[in-house]
C-alpha cells in the first residue's frame, strides 16, 4: 500500500463512520419517543453527515478519479465501506441507541481531540468542529444511560441490555493497523490505543452513576474498517443509496 | 400519553444581540438537564441564543385574564396619559428615540 492509498483509506474510515452513524440515527425521525427527542437526533444526526460531507469531498480530490463525494457516498459497495461496525449495529430499543451514542461519541470527543492537531488541514479542520459537535452527543447520551439506567426497573434492565449489545463492537475504536501506522508516521492520524484508558474511564464514570454493570471485555468484533461487515449494513445502504441507484446523478 | 407524563417547561433566550432573557415558547421534558437540552435543539438551531433559560411552567405565578381590569387597566394611556411621555417636542438632534 503506498502512502497515499493509507491517507484515502483514512479519510474514507472517518467518512464512512460518520455518515453511516448519521443516516442511523436518522432513521429516529418521526420514530423518537418524544417530538423533543426526535428533534434532538436528527440534529446530531445532521451534525454527523455534515462531518462525512467534508470528508467525502477531501476523499474524492485525494482519489483524484472526478468521483464526487455524492458518487463514494451512495454508489460504493458493502464491502468498500470502511466504517466501524458499531455505527451500523441496528437502533432496536431507544436504549440500545443511546449505548450506542455514548460509546462511539465518547471515542470519538477523544479522537477528533486528537486530529485537530492533524497535518492534514481538512481533517484538522473537521476535527476542531466535530469535537465540539461530539462534546454536545456525549452529553446527550450520558444523560440518557444516566436517566434510564437510573431510572425505573424496566428501563435500567432495558439500559443494561443496550450496554451488553454494543458492548462487544467497542474494541475495534481501538485496533491499529498498517493504515494507522502509516498516518501516525505521518503526523495526519492518532493513535487509538492511547485514547482507550481515558474511554474507559468516561464510560464508567457514566456506567457507575447510572446504576449499570460495565459488561466483561469478551470476544470483540472487527473487520468494519476494512470492508466486513454485519449485515445490518447492506438494508441500511439500500435504503442510502437507493435514489441515487434508481436515479443516477438525481439532484435536489 | 407524554404530555400526562412529563411536566412542561418554559423556554427563555437570550439573543445574542440583545440584553435580557426573552420567551420564545415551551417544551416537555423528564428533568431539568433534559429541559435545557431540549431547549438547545428545539429552539437555538440557527445559532439564535448566547443563553437559555428553562423554567418549570408551574413555577411561573401567572395573572389571571380575569383581573385584567383591576390589576393593569389603571396604567393604560387612556387613564393615566402623564405617565406616558408624548407631551414632549423631541429636538431633531437627539435623532431616533
Amino acid at each position: 500500500m503506498t502512502p497515499s492509498d493509507a491517507h484515502l483509506r483514512y479519510v474514507l474510515r472517518l467518512a464512512d463512520t460518520t455518515l453511516v452513524l448519521g443516516h442511523r440515527l436518522s432513521e429516529w425521525s418521526a420514530h423518537a419517543p418524544t417530538m423533543e427527542e426526535d428533534i434532538a437526533l436528527s440534529n446530531i444526526s445532521l451534525d454527523l453527515i455534515g462531518q462525512a460531507r467534508t470528508l467525502y469531498a477531501h476523499a474524492a480530490a485525494l482519489e483524484g478519479k472526478g468521483r464526487s463525494e455524492d458518487d463514494l457516498a451512495f454508489l460504493r459497495e458493502q464491502d468498500e465501506f470502511l466504517n466501524l461496525q458499531i455505527v451500523e449495529r441496528p437502533n432496536k430499543d431507544f436504549a440500545v441507541t443511546m449505548a450506542r451514542q455514548l460509546a462511539y461519541s465518547t471515542f470519538a470527543e477523544l479522537a477528533w481531540g486528537q486530529l485537530k492537531g492533524s497535518k492534514d488541514e481538512v481533517i484538522a479542520g473537521v476535527a476542531a468542529k466535530a469535537e465540539k459537535e461530539c462534546t454536545y452527543h456525549v452529553r446527550h447520551a450520558a444523560e440518557w444511560v444516566i436517566r434510564l439506567g437510573d431510572g425505573t426497573p424496566e428501563s435500567h434492565s432495558r439500559m443494561q441490555a443496550g450496554l451488553d449489545d454494543i458492548w462487544m463492537y467497542t474494541g475495534e475504536m481501538f485496533e491499529t493497523d498498517a493504515v494507522d501506522t502509516a498516518m501516525i508516521a505521518a503526523g495526519i492520524g492518532f493513535d487509538p490505543k492511547a485514547l482507550q484508558p481515558a474511554w474507559l474511564a468516561a464510560m464508567e464514570h457514566v456506567i457507575a452513576e447510572a446504576t449499570l454493570t460495565k459488561p466483561t471485555a469478551g470476544w470483540m468484533q472487527t473487520g468494519g474498517r476494512n470492508g466486513l461487515h454485519t449485515e445490518h449494513l447492506g438494508h441500511l445502504l439500500a435504503q442510502m443509496q437507493v435514489l441515487q441507484r434508481a436515479h443516477p446523478g438525481a439532484q435536489w | 400519553m407524554t404530555e400526562k407524563m412529563w411536566p412542561l417547561y418554559e423556554v427563555f433566550l437570550r439573543p445574542r444581540n440583545g440584553l435580557s432573557h426573552k420567551h420564545v415558547g415551551s417544551l416537555h421534558a423528564s428533568d431539568d438537564e433534559m429541559a435545557l437540552q431540549n431547549a438547545r435543539d428545539l429552539y437555538t438551531r440557527r445559532g439564535e441564543a448566547s443563553s437559555i433559560w428553562v423554567v418549570p411552567s408551574k413555577a411561573i405565578i401567572a395573572s389571571a385574564p380575569s383581573e385584567r381590569e383591576a390589576l393593569l387597566e389603571p396604567s393604560t394611556e387612556e387613564r393615566k396619559p402623564y405617565r406616558h411621555p408624548t407631551f414632549y417636542e423631541i429636538p431633531d438632534e437627539v435623532g431616533h428615540m
